[in-house]
């Protein structure tokens, strides 16, 4: 850039600044995606130029994009011209008591098993118990940064990190990479920021849970994990409880970099509103997750799928380094007429890398779940090895499911299998529980969770417990 | 405790039980013989509520109370236990697991609290060593790699555990080698009461050498044709099903 033209921007980009002040205090901007509305979104964030200058790439990349067609999801794609994309943090709607809650929502919270207290925080009830949970989150925060680990939203962290920011953000996920993580870089408003010093073993369970109570999730979440050398941390991302969201679309950005020798777990359930029984309403989910595995590194990708009406994700590792480790265990449920399209991407690059894909889809309804999976593994990867396993548990036979595994293999030491099966809860199962005094909820809620346990196992304890719960919910009334 | 009278039922146009009778008591054990395609497992299904067959007539009843219309969870919290000729697999679900949920749904019917954890473990391994099971059994998925043997022992040992009123053993000899036979024989006379009840269905005479029966029915073409004592169990041994089958039809 010629000193002319760094004038030259300077001058316009301040010129965008004032233009745009009324707005600013009425803290709305008009609907639609444009150069301005970035510049505004970035301006109204305080954030530095070279931010900026990331987001107006991607948005000139995404422009250039075409919305993918390729999973096998039908919907109707959204009007991006008619989303507002910056809005101060909404207050949520305040609820004078769990009265007038959603009776569907309290029952579900009910049986989740979810105490009053936290059935009010959820609902955004008005209440002043919530100064308990802050404090619980303020002295988890003092632990945390006494080992010198950084846990704060990714606003926070571009205003007191943006070293750290910058160097890594769009490493993993570059942002001419697809057309919603384009979109994502372009107008992410919000997410977490994680870093991990070398050497340093996070102590606890690092949960979203607890800083959302901060400030709450964005439509455009953005998401940046850095685990420096000989680290380990275990993430937590998600909720149990059923999200309602106004925003129909969803389109996060997952970044993971695990340094030499350090480990990364990452979990996450899901359970975004899915829509009507009759498929009406729900949250279109468009998420790109991956992560980078350097030398002797791991990394774990957890998730319990139960919500949104359209999902399409594949949390995916690049096994750079030598003796890297790449983990993927799922379970996606798709009921009535949910659509899911998700699965993984493994690619090995270095020596000895090994993966690991388990993924369950459990399908019932009207509902269509497709596992899509990509194995690479690239000429310089000697020994690497994939051990793939993909099943489908069929409920009903008005529901589908489809495997789509992709393998490449550019290098003749490599070894990779898969396995794949498809069943159907038998009705032989049913009587056999029935028979043991089981009914028949229950006894699928057994049978599904005996199904998944290989996936479940690898939840930390207290979220598993969840799960199962979720599960037997989600699939309710989906038999008989 | 289980009164049937003039059963009749089957799947949709055939007719497979063409009007059963029994009478068991508290504390007697009955064993139902006769030819393949009698009808035998059907009628431990319909006793158990398998919703794939069709009563058209006639009535089950369990301690005075009609069961018919109860769904067969409902059946078993009251009481009733059927060891399944062929074990269905639950992949994932342990056994321990398993009897866990079982017993505590039946407890729950009752109006019961779970079982402690404590009291359910002390109880599996008193009944283990009943049946002589290893370690490490509880653990295993339920059903799934089991050899034949085992599954039929873990029906038994689950009845051990869930302590029914009523019992039937639908071909619970088939698969056994005798070690087995004679270790599952001893574990069911060992919970014989006054208050519960055994029915036994077998092709085979060998496992009333074990388990003494006080009645013995021949069913043959969906029609108890004789009953007697244990001494006509013998008889069958010897003589075969022919010579009952002639007297049937001669009727």
């Amino acid at each position: 850039m010629t000193e002319e033209d760094k004038i030259l921007e300077e001058v316009t980009a301040a010129e965008y600044k004032y233009g745009f002040t009324t707005d600013i205090e009425s803290d709305k901007i008009p609907k639609g995606l444009n150069e301005d509305v970035i510049r505004i979104i970035s301006q109204k964030k305080n954030e530095p130029e070279w931010l900026l200058e990331y987001r107006l790439k991607a948005f000139r990349s995404w422009e250039k994009m075409e919305e993918p067609d390729w999973a096998n999801i039908n919907y109707e794609k959204p009007n991006y011209q008619d989303i507002i994309y910056y809005a101060a943090p909404k207050q949520k709607k305040k609820l004078e008591s769990l009265d007038d809650l959603d009776p569907e929502m309290k029952k579900t919270f009910d049986k989740l098993g979810i105490s009053l207290d936290e059935q009010k925080r959820l609902a955004g009830v008005a209440v002043d118990f919530v100064m308990d949970s802050v404090s619980v989150a303020t002295s988890f925060k003092d632990n945390l940064a006494d080992l010198g680990i950084i846990f704060c939203s990714i606003s926070e962290a571009v205003q007191e990190h943006p070293e750290l920011v910058k160097k890594y953000i769009g490493t993993v996920v570059p942002t001419s990479d697809n057309f919603f993580s384009a979109l994502n870089s372009a107008v992410f408003t919000d997410g977490s920021f994680c870093y991990i010093p070398k050497g340093v073993k996070c102590p606890m369970e690092l949960s979203t849970y607890f800083r959302i109570n901060e400030a709450g999730t964005g439509q455009f979440e953005r998401t940046l994990l850095i685990a420096d050398k000989g680290s380990y941390v275990s993430y937590l991302e998600g909720c149990t409880a059923p999200m309602r969201d106004e925003n129909q679309l969803h389109a996060a950005v997952v970044e993971l970099i695990a340094m030499d020798d350090a480990e990364i777990k990452y979990s996450t359930v899901q359970n975004w509103y899915p829509g009507d029984a009759e498929g009406k309403g729900g949250v279109f989910n468009f998420v790109t997750k991956r992560g980078i595995c350097h030398d002797r590194a791991k990394i774990s990708w957890t998730q319990v799928e139960t919500g949104s009406a359209v999902t399409w994700k594949y949390p995916s590792c690049i096994l750079k380094g030598d003796d890297s480790i790449g983990e993927f265990y799922s379970v996606a449920v798709t009921n009535n007429y949910q659509q899911a399209d998700t699965g993984t991407k493994m690619i090995h690059l270095g020596k000895n890398s090994k993966s690991t894909i388990i993924s369950k889809g459990i399908c019932a309804g009207k509902s269509e779940g497709s596992y899509r999976g990509l194995v690479k593994i690239m000429k310089g990867a000697e020994n690497a090895r994939n051990f793939s396993q993909c099943d489908s548990l069929l409920m009903g036979d008005k529901c589908g499911s489809h495997t789509f595994p992709y393998i490449e293999v550019k290098n003749k030491s490599a070894k990779v299998e898969h396995e794949a099966t498809t069943s159907k809860i038998g009705e032989d199962q049913i009587f056999y529980c029935n028979q043991r005094g089981i009914g028949t909820e229950e006894a699928i809620a057994l049978i599904v969770n005996g199904y998944c346990k290989d996936v479940l196992n690898q939840l930390p304890m207290e979220f598993a417990v969840e799960a199962q719960k979720l599960l037997a919910i989600s699939l309710e009334g989906s038999v008989g | 405790m289980l009164s049937i009278k003039d059963l009749k039922a089957g799947v949709e146009e055939s007719q497979i039980l063409k009007g059963i009778n029994l009478e068991v008591k508290p504390g007697e054990v009955h064993a139902i013989m006769g030819p393949n395609g009698s009808g035998k497992s059907t009628l431990s299904s319909v006793i158990a509520g398998r919703e794939d067959y069709e009563v058209k007539g006639g009535s089950i009843s369990f301690e005075g109370d009609d069961i018919l219309e109860l769904d067969p969870e409902e059946r078993a919290h009251k009481g009733i236990f059927l060891s399944f000729q062929y074990p269905i697999e639950i992949p994932g679900v342990s056994v321990s697991n398993f009897i866990k949920t079982s017993l505590n749904e039946s407890r729950k019917a009752q109006g019961l609290e779970p079982m402690p954890a404590g009291d359910l473990l002390k109880m599996m391994r008193e009944k283990m060593e009943l049946f002589e099971i290893k370690k490490g059994y509880l653990s295993r998925s339920l059903n799934q790699g089991f050899s034949g043997g085992e599954k039929k022992r873990n029906e038994i040992f689950q009845m051990a555990m869930l302590e029914p009123k009523l019992a039937i053993l639908d071909e619970t000899d088939s698969g056994l080698d005798i070690d087995a036979l004679r270790i599952v024989a001893n574990g069911v006379n060992k919970l014989r009461s006054d208050d519960n009840a055994t029915i036994v269905i077998t092709h085979y005479q060998r496992l009333l050498d074990y388990i003494i029966p006080d009645f013995v029915h021949v069913l043959y073409d969906g029609r108890i044709v004789k009953s007697g004592t244990k001494e006509l169990a013998h008889e069958l041994e010897e003589k075969g099903y022919d010579w009952i089958i002639k007297e049937a039809d001669q009727c």
